[in-house]
């Protein structure tokens, strides 16, 4: 593992490895900074500052999904509300101390003239980089800042020139999620001369509600307000904008720094894969504390090395093109689920995921076991056996067609060969088996007491 | 061996006979329920005698509706808390979770169950309410767990219910008979005390039901009777040397011991006679109770044994000393038991030392009892035969439990006991219309 090489260049931020720490708490202090570069992270996106803020007491909610904790976490905090001084300081003191890890500050103000000022005080105290933080879904948008910026994508361009204006170092346009298209506040801060984005920011959330006080969590005093989603749980969100960067003609030559729900290994060489070519992390670390970059690293390294890749550049993107439109898909590419019977333990939750929620192609044993039958003839290949299924590597997709034809949607339609009207036998559905309305009767719930 | 120390305190009795199945906090609650699959037409149901809506309730804990959870384990078992800490979960719904398919640790579904109705009884959280009463009045006798159960479910029904009990105590061999690791005396109680509280049915202690004309007499007061008895006195071994003082039988010495706790003087030599689950049981509470030595001593081999695996390894666990094969000739002595003389298959004999010989030899039926009942049918075994209404050969009786189904687990008793009530609500109405 010797030959392989962390380190990056990052629209010209360099750094000793792609691991950042999202701007968020964990980023309020040099002190927090300084341990986490001692921990192995490779650079920092400072705790946004910028006008003066006043936080609430009771910030945080999270969603916890039967024994996991925080897999999504919400939060009603605003920016810094430290004083610019003292932040500017440790900036400064921070870079003294690792003058080859990338710290970056990230920015939030209101009018031209501010935004040329704490370019410069940021710059001045050593920053290597800035971040400008379109993306904050609550309490700064309600006063005409972050996501309020974010999704008014001439406004977003206006800004982003004043700053490439004033600034000499590199300029990160950090995107909100909470719009319908993402690719309109990329073009717009390409265009406004970006030296590179990075997204998600948080997901306008309300995250539960307290069943005593009416009131959504994090309850302040009785009332609360929508919160940012993150951690986990928006992996999936923030995975998809990022290819729709990384895929775009006119963005993709743009660095990105992929954001939201990154925790582990998997994580980080999946965002990379879609096209990020440094990582930030916030919740995850507000879970585990720095330390977690441990497996992260070891992971990404054990990865690279059995790829045989030796910098994170040798496989960036690289599933990108993978990721295509539906209609460009092989309709004659078929797959059947497949019970491994030595592992199964008779939980039945395939046969019904399957004959309640998708395609009545699971039996229920008749040999006395509890091992379900698959209907091979009414299996679609869905998947949703296999996804429920609670042993490792017990239910399988096999491959059923032989490989020779591909055909897809697209290519049917320019050959005139799709299905013109429901019964068309072109089309998927017809034929395929599915039970007699009147023959669910026979399911009865059945009372336990056995009163009745 | 002596790995415990004679007891002389409540406190060294606590300690010698620690909780088998610990109460659950709550995050050890959160985090074990939420192991559950929510397994469709789930095993862990099925093995469970009473059906309990295992997944249901496990999911119930999960999500924080704890109230609920216990509301589903009472619908289905009236004695849902005594069943999670003494049900031998091994051979039943543990023993039957989709876990262990794959040598996975199963659902500790007892302690779950235990956390859910522990809840509800430590806020007195009102669960049950009587039904509307319909004027019909059903004696019950004896106050064990098919007495208490059919008890509960015809307070549901509308019945007024009076329990007659011989002993002082209710709850029958769950506080008599069950190991004290397993259930103490004040729970056993206290699930009864909680019932009642709510559902009001009346308990007559010390007031055992003996002869014909008190019979006559609860037929003439009440529309129904029903019989929840359990099982008589230890059996006779019909050795010579049976009547000497220091020989006890299993149920009455495991009775003694749960009445008395540390105050109960177990001596130094015991010598156990029997394979099952109650030979086994008195065998590992001496050995808590600090003899230097206790033999369990079988006639038969290891693997005939009556008792449950995991009972044995209990035992073992306490330093009893497993004797395999040995048929007991007589017991010696002169005023007291001094040892048991034991017979080889191939003829040799051998003695043990014993200044008490207990006799693990099973339960006499009731055979006496019912000598007043005429009417009342007994299989070739002394079991009450009853129909799928759980009624008697004698009209308007019914029965249930241990008198019924020979001896089983408190489960089965409670299960019985209420499908008895539904029997005689079905009778009780058939008879009306
Ligand atoms: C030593 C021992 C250990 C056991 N351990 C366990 C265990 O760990 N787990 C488990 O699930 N089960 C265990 N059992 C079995 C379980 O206790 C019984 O299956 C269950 O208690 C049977 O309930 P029942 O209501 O049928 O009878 P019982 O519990 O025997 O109750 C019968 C009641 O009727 C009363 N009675 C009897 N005759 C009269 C009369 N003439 N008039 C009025 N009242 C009368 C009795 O005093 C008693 O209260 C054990 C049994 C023994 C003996
Ligand atoms: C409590 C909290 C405060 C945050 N504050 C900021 C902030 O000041 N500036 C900013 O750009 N993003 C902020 N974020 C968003 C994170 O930087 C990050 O974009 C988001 O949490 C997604 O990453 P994650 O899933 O790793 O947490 C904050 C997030 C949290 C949880
Ligand atoms: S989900 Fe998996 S373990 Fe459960 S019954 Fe189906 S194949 Fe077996
Ligand atoms: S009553 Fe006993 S067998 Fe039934 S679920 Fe509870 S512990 Fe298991
Ligand atoms: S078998 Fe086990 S996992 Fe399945 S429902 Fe029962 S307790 Fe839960």
């Amino acid at each position: 593992m010797s030959n392989i090489d962390l380190s990056i260049n990052f629209a010209g931020i360099k750094a000793p490895n792609p691991f950042w720490l999202a701007s968020a708490p964990p980023t309020n202090t040099g002190y927090q900074i300084m341990k986490a570069f001692e921990a192995g992270w490779g650079g920092a996106v400072w705790k946004t500052l910028g006008v003066p803020v006043q936080n609430v007491s009771s910030r945080y909610g999270s969603i916890n999904y039967r024994d996991t904790r925080m897999a999504g976490l919400n939060n009603i905090e605003l920016i810094t509300d430290r004083p610019l001084a003292d932040n500017l300081r440790e900036i400064e003191e921070v870079k003294k101390y690792f003058p080859n890890h990338a710290v970056i500050a990230s920015l939030m103000v209101e009018s031209k003239k501010e935004w040329f000022q704490i370019v410069k005080d940021v710059e001045n105290a050593g920053a290597d980089g800035i971040e400008l933080n379109f993306g904050c879904p609550h309490g700064m948008c309600e006063r005409g800042m972050g996501s309020a910026v974010g999704q008014e994508p001439e406004v977003l361009n206006t800004i982003v020139q004043w700053v490439m204006e004033a600034a000499t170092v590199p300029v990160i346009t950090k995107l909100t999620p909470n719009i319908s298209d993402i690719t309109d506040p990329a073009l717009a801060a390409v265009r406004g001369g970006t030296s590179a984005l990075s997204l998600i920011n948080t997901i306008k959330s309300i995250v539960g509600i307290d069943l005593d006080t009416y009131a959504p969590y994090p309850v302040v005093d009785g009332k609360g307000t929508n919160g940012g989603y993150c951690g986990p749980a928006v992996k999936p969100i923030a995975l998809h904008m990022l290819k729709e960067l990384a895929g775009h003609p006119e963005i993709r030559n743009t660095p990105i720094s992929g954001i939201g729900g990154i925790e582990t290994w998997r994580d980080v060489v999946e965002f990379i894969l879609l096209g990020a070519t440094s990582v930030q992390v916030c919740t995850a670390v507000m879970h585990y504390g720095f330390g977690i970059v441990r497996e992260m690293e070891a992971g990404l390294r054990q990865f690279m090395s059995d790829k045989g890749y030796s910098t994170i550049y040798d496989f960036a993107g690289k599933a990108v093109p993978n990721v295509v439109e539906w209609k460009n898909l092989n309709l004659h590419y078929k797959v059947v689920a497949s019970i491994n019977a030595d592992k199964c333990i008779g939980c039945q939750l395939c046969h019904i995921a399957c004959d309640d929620g998708a395609h009545q192609a699971i039996a229920l044993p008749t040999n006395g076991s509890r091992v379900p039958e698959i209907i091979d003839e009414n299996c679609v290949g869905c998947n949703l056996c296999s996804l429920v299924c609670p042993v490792e590597e017990c239910i399988t997709m096999e491959r059923r067609d032989d490989g020779s034809q591909t055909e897809s949607w697209a290519e049917r339609t320019m050959a005139g060969k799709v299905p013109e009207h429901f019964n068309d036998p072109r089309g998927g559905g017809v034929g395929h088996f599915v039970p007699e309305p009147s023959a669910a009767l026979q399911y009865k719930r059945k009372d336990r007491s056995g009163r009745k | 061996m002596a790995e415990y120390k004679r007891p002389e305190t409540p406190q060294e009795y606590q300690r010698n006979f620690p909780p088998k199945k610990p109460l659950m906090n709550t995050s050890e609650a959160y985090y074990e329920s939420a192991r559950c699959l929510y397994c469709y037409d789930a095993p862990c149901m099925d093995a469970c005698p009473t059906h309990i809506d295992i997944p249901l309730f496990i999911k119930q804990i999960n999500t924080g509706n704890v109230k609920g959870a216990a509301a589903t384990i009472y619908d289905s078992n009236w004695l849902g808390n005594a069943c999670g800490k003494v049900c031998p979960t091994e051979q039943l719904c543990e023993g039957s979770c989709v876990y262990t398919e794959q040598d996975m640790k199963p659902l500790q579904i007892g302690r779950l169950q235990n956390f859910a109705t522990e809840a509800v009884m430590q806020a007195k959280t009102n669960l049950f309410k009587p039904g509307p009463d319909n004027g019909r009045r059903v004696a019950i006798v004896g106050a064990g767990p098919a007495g208490i159960a059919c008890a509960c479910e015809l307070r549901v029904l509308g019945y007024s219910v009076e329990i007659f009990e011989a002993k002082a105590l209710p709850t029958g061999l769950t506080v008599y008979g069950t190991a004290p690791y397993k259930i103490t005396n004040e729970e056993a109680l206290r699930e009864n005390e909680y019932l009642q509280q709510q559902l009001g049915y009346t308990v007559h202690y010390n007031h055992p039901i003996q002869n014909a004309a008190q019979f006559a007499e609860l037929e003439k007061q009440f529309d129904a009777v029903f019989l929840g008895l359990g099982l008589g006195a230890t059996a006779q071994l019909n050795i010579p040397g049976e009547e000497l003082p220091g020989v006890v039988g299993a149920v009455e010495f495991v009775e003694e011991l749960r009445m008395k706790q540390h105050a109960f003087q177990v001596p130094e030599r015991v010598v156990v006679i029997g394979g099952g689950n109650t030979a086994v049981d008195a065998a590992s509470e001496s050995a808590r109770m600090g003899a230097q030595s206790v033999h369990l001593v079988y006639r038969r081999t290891k693997a005939d044994m009556g008792a449950y695996d995991f009972e044995y390894a209990t035992a073992l666990a306490a330093g009893v000393q497993g004797v395999f094969e040995a048929s007991p000739l007589r017991i010696e002595g002169e005023n007291k038991a001094s040892g048991v003389t034991f017979s080889r298959p191939d003829g040799s004999e051998f003695h043990l030392p014993a200044d008490l010989v207990i006799k693990g030899t099973g339960q006499a039926k009731q055979g006496a009892l019912l000598a007043h009942l005429p009417n009342i049918s007994t299989d070739a075994k002394g079991r009450v035969v009853v129909d799928a209404a759980h009624q008697t050969t004698r009209p308007g009786y019914f029965a249930a439990g241990d008198m019924v189904n020979g001896g089983a687990e408190v489960v089965n008793a409670a299960y019985e006991g209420k499908l008895a009530a539904q029997g005689i609500h079905q009778w009780i109405q058939n008879k009306n219309t």
